[in-house]
């Protein structure tokens, strides 16, 4: 069974985000990189099925520039199998980095049965990189998948949407799933591990290895921004009892309209 | 000369820290209070490889460097200074038989300690003796087939839970240090009394007990080189574990630090945040000024350690100063939350209680500079 | 002027605000709608009044249930046979699974989660937010057409007064395709309360609550507007909820979108556990209140007064 695991390294969730004077993406230098967080589980879930059928190749994929704490490596201390690393930039757009994800798969010379990736990565908050690598690959796929049996090649999944509600599919590998919290607990990348993943075989390939080109961007950014200050409170005097009820109306509504919580 | 870790070192730093992050700060608090014993997230550490740093690979041991030992006690230390006293316990109390044992007892006592979860015990001080170590009165005498150990040891680390005590005693007080020797003591043998838990000032999760050895016998085989070749092995253990202890005050001393600036940048007085009130800027650039001067000296310490050099100095320097260090950093902290610092609401209080004892442990920082000045003066 | 889809997701037969919101932000474009399944007249006519020129009915067997495969093979069908330059939807559950499947059959670009756009000259330039919000960044599409763009429910707004449009419904026959991924049951969401570190929205007691029976009201606010219910130390402290509910210093640290504070100081040891949350309302009687100094909207009265009014005004702007 081959299983691949698409991670992206982005900047600590505790980052502060600044963007460059030219607006054109934000400074880097001083960034502390992580695995992306929803990533963690797409490995886990990858271990955790390798745990029961120990023959299957682990190999976890990610398209992106070297930085410190590799990501890859963390997937690998943590116990997959090998990696391949297609060296691009830190703002490629979801269909460039999916294609190269592709590219990157198919160049191992193994089908892929299970594709697992987090449902979205923390710096663009795209949620599209593993459906749109599904379709590219033609390729069924579930997204925010927070329950996961496997039973033979059937792969049985719960999707979580909103209202808290879940759709249960049933699947015929070969699939492609995007994972989200609560999927399971993602193991720590023991000390053993860590050593252990320095022997495995990672491999480095270019964009031009896996057939992606500056013509394959879809989507621009420009303009980076800090966001707008938050205005200062709004005070609504609420004792005089005949206009409380417009005052509590006022305030509902710019939850509504300005705040945009509800 | 490169001053930046490795990426392997970095990678064994996040995981040190995620698991002080996740495992031991929710607890720390709790855990102080009621003075329970971390067992559980002992284990887990074991079971991620944090524990036991010092056995090396050929034992099954990670391999790790001194270097990488004191990577690891710093980020565990930045959790909880009193739960990572438990961990490195395992290492003061192994790392004899690391330095002074043969292949047969490396075999025998230290690679079970990597195939399951094990705590050890290191016997050293006693009711009469701590700073004066060389006057230990516990007698280890030949008993034919046994060395028999009779005596007193106090202040304990891991007394109640530990599988395995390796004691200092001497064959002759009379010879002074000369007498010393070191022998690995099975906690089931007969004889062995431990006393009740200590109630102490801080490090309160960790277990600490005075433990009587009464007609305790002892295979030959057990003891850790000659009689009498023990305070060589002591002296020898103390620049591999000086740099160790260190770190532990340096991973304090950073926790105070980080929390420092965090309620600094929040709490406003007179209309700003404190952040911007030179007194506070002051202590905080003091304790940055100090915590950067201790990693230096701890990284040092054991560098020399990994390359061969004697450190004796050095890891005198680093414990010292890191501890020294780390009670005003701590104290300071308590100072820049003022009220709410003094409350046990608050984390800060507990770090200034756990500094304390890393001045006063593994060696006095008073004792700390005999052995600079000793040094020196040669 | 650019030729735009718009696709819609029905909830329990009414058009999700999000389309409307779309709708009234496209005029001066020629603005369709698709809709997978069938469409009341009366929600036709909300469509036309909004903007909508066209509704198009998809129907077609294995299209009553979603699945991505499904609903993104009818529509690209659908869209082959057109002419648009652009495809909009909103980032739902349900859009966000399927647009980027839906474009990549198109080899285009997907614009997500944008918050505002303009369509100077008929071309689509957005705003979205990027790092969990933490800046804004300006948004283009470029490579094959049509361009597709995912919009963030509530971002826009509704326009006040938008230009209708001639609305004339029309049915389309689909074709769902294979579908390999499909909903085999759908399992409702559990009546349990999220816990309060989890939760987006939260509502808290202070010890103006007077006693643990009057958190019934803020237990009534909460189901109203799905917020988990928390408590202040000095609630605490004083009996009227267990420590499980403490939200601060040694409680729990929370970072809701929405944060109701009721009857609550706002002493310093509380707001270190709620300081991150995006907005913060509070409600107290005494104006000098540490709360007001953090709170974005902050309401001078008596919570036993303002927090029912509260939940009933909740009830309508949500029509529970």
């Amino acid at each position: 069974m081959n299983i691949f695991v698409c991670v992206k390294q982005v900047p600590d969730t505790e980052t502060k985000i600044i963007p460059t004077s030219d607006g054109s993406f934000i400074e880097t230098a001083s960034i502390k990189w992580i695995m992306n967080p929803y990533d963690e589980y797409a490995v886990e879930q990858a271990l955790l099925i390798k745990t029961t059928i120990p023959e299957a190749n682990v190999t976890v994929v990610r398209v992106g520039s070297v930085k410190d704490t590799e990501a890859l490596r963390t997937a690998m201390a943590m116990g997959a199998d090998e990696a391949s690393h297609v060296a691009a930039g830190d703002n490629l757009d979801s269909y460039s980095i999916a294609k190269a994800l592709k590219g990157a798969i198919e160049k191992t010379g193994r089908k892929p049965d299970i594709i697992l990736a987090g449902k979205q990565a923390i710096d663009d908050d795209c949620l599209q990189v593993p459906q749109i690598l599904a379709e590219m690959f033609n390729l069924p796929s579930v997204s925010v998948i927070v329950g996961f049996e496997m039973n033979g090649t059937t792969v049985k999944v719960k999707r979580e949407v909103e209202g808290g509600a879940l759709e249960v599919y049933e699947i015929a590998t070969p699939v492609v799933l995007a994972c989200n919290k609560g999927l399971n607990t993602p193991r720590y990348a023991s000390l053993p591990g860590i050593m252990k993943a320095k022997k495995k075989p990672l491999a480095q390939l270019s964009l031009a290895d896996v057939g992606v080109t500056d013509a394959d961007r879809r989507v621009k950014y420009s303009g980076f921004k800090l966001p707008p200050e938050k205005p200062a409170g709004k005070k609504f005097d609420a004792t005089d009892a005949a206009k409380q009820k417009d005052v509590v109306a006022q305030v509902v509504g710019l939850l509504r309209t300005e705040a945009k919580v509800l | 000369m490169d001053f930046a870790l490795t990426s392997e070192q970095r990678e064994i730093r996040e995981l040190a820290l995620k698991f002080a992050r996740n495992e031991m700060i929710p607890l720390a608090q709790e855990y102080d209070e009621k003075g329970t014993f971390p067992t559980e997230i002992f284990k887990k550490a074991w079971e991620l490889g944090l524990i036991n740093v010092c056995i090396p690979a050929e034992y099954g041991g990670p391999g790790f460097t001194g270097l990488d030992g004191v990577i690891i006690g710093e980020s565990l230390a930045y959790g909880c200074m009193g739960m990572n006293t438990s961990f490195m316990a395992n290492d003061l109390a192994l790392l004899p038989i690391v330095i002074g044992g043969t292949d047969e007892q490396k075999k025998k006592f230290l690679t079970p300690f990597t195939q399951e979860f094990k705590i050890a015990s290191f016997c050293l001080t006693e009711p009469g003796n701590g700073s004066d170590a060389g006057g230990i009165k516990t007698s280890i005498k030949d008993g034919g087939d046994n060395w028999i150990i009779n005596g007193e040891k106090m202040w304990i680390t891991n007394a109640g839970y530990a599988d395995l005590f390796v004691v200092y005693g001497t064959i002759d007080v009379t010879l002074k240090h000369k007498g010393i020797s070191a022998v690995i003591v099975d906690a089931k043998t007969a004889g062995i009394v431990l006393g009740k838990k200590e109630d102490k000032m801080g490090h309160r999760s960790s277990d600490t007990r005075g433990v009587r050895f009464n007609n305790v016998k002892v295979p030959k085989e057990n003891m850790l080189g000659k009689p009498g070749e023990g305070w060589a092995i002591a002296m020898s253990t103390l620049d591999h574990s000086r740099p160790l202890v260190a770190s532990s005050a340096l991973g304090g001393a950073q926790r105070a630090l980080d929390l420092s600036i965090q309620y600094a940048k929040e709490r406003i007085q007179f209309g700003v945040p404190i952040a911007k009130h030179q007194a506070v800027q002051f202590m905080i650039a003091e304790m940055g000024m100090k915590i950067e001067a201790s990693r230096l000296l701890v990284h040092k310490a054991a560098w020399m350690c990994d390359q061969g050099i004697k450190n004796t100095e050095v890891a005198s320097y680093a414990k010292a100063f890191a501890s020294d260090s780390c009670m005003q950093i701590t104290t300071d902290a308590v100072q820049i939350y003022g009220g709410y610092g003094y409350s046990k609401e608050y984390p800060v209080e507990k770090l200034m209680r756990d500094a304390k004892l890393i001045q006063i442990y593994e060696g006095t920082s008073q004792i700390q500079r005999l052995v600079m000045s000793r040094e020196l003066l040669k | 002027m650019a030729n735009v889809l718009v696709f819609t997701e029905l909830h329990d037969g009414h058009v999700k605000p999000v389309t409307l919101e779309i709708l009234g932000k496209l005029a001066g474009q020629s603005a369709d709608i698709a809709v997978i399944g069938d469409i009341s007249a009366e929600q036709i006519a909300i469509l036309a009044k909004n903007g909508a020129q066209n509704v198009h009915k998809l129907k077609g067997a294995n299209l009553d249930k979603y699945s991505p495969e499904g609903y993104a093979n009818a529509l690209a069908e659908f869209i082959k046979s057109k002419n648009y330059d652009y495809v909009f939807g909103g980032a739902t559950s349900m859009g966000k699974d399927l647009l980027p499947r839906l474009s990549t059959k198109f080899q285009a670009g997907l614009a997500s989660d944008v918050v505002n756009f303009t369509m100077d000259g008929g071309v689509f330039a957005g705003t979205r937010p990027l790092f969990a919000g933490k800046c804004l960044a300006k948004v283009e599409l470029t490579g094959p057409k049509p361009h597709f763009v995912s919009i963030r429910p509530n971002a826009l707004g509704m326009t006040p007064n938008p230009t209708a449009g001639a609305g004339a419904a029309s049915d389309v026959n689909a074709n769902a395709g294979e579908i390999r991924a499909a909903i085999k049951e759908i399992i409702k969401a559990a009546s349990t309360k999220v816990d309060l570190t989890e939760a987006n929205i939260i509502v808290t007691g202070g010890r103006a609550m007077k006693n643990a029976e009057n958190f019934k009201i803020l237990n009534d606010l909460a189901d109203v507007i799905g917020a988990t219910v928390g408590a202040s130390r000095a609630a605490v402290d004083s009996g009227f909820a267990p420590h499980a509910m403490q939200v601060g210093q040694t409680g729990k640290t929370v970072a809701p979108s929405l944060y109701i504070a009721c009857g609550v100081s706002g002493a310093i040891q509380h707001l270190a556990g709620m300081r991150t949350s995006k907005v913060i309302v509070a409600i107290n009687t005494d104006p000098d209140a540490p709360i007001f100094t953090k709170a974005d909207y902050g309401i001078v009265g008596d919570l036993f007064t303002i927090v029912p009014i509260l939940t009933e005004e909740f009830k309508k702007l949500l029509g529970r």
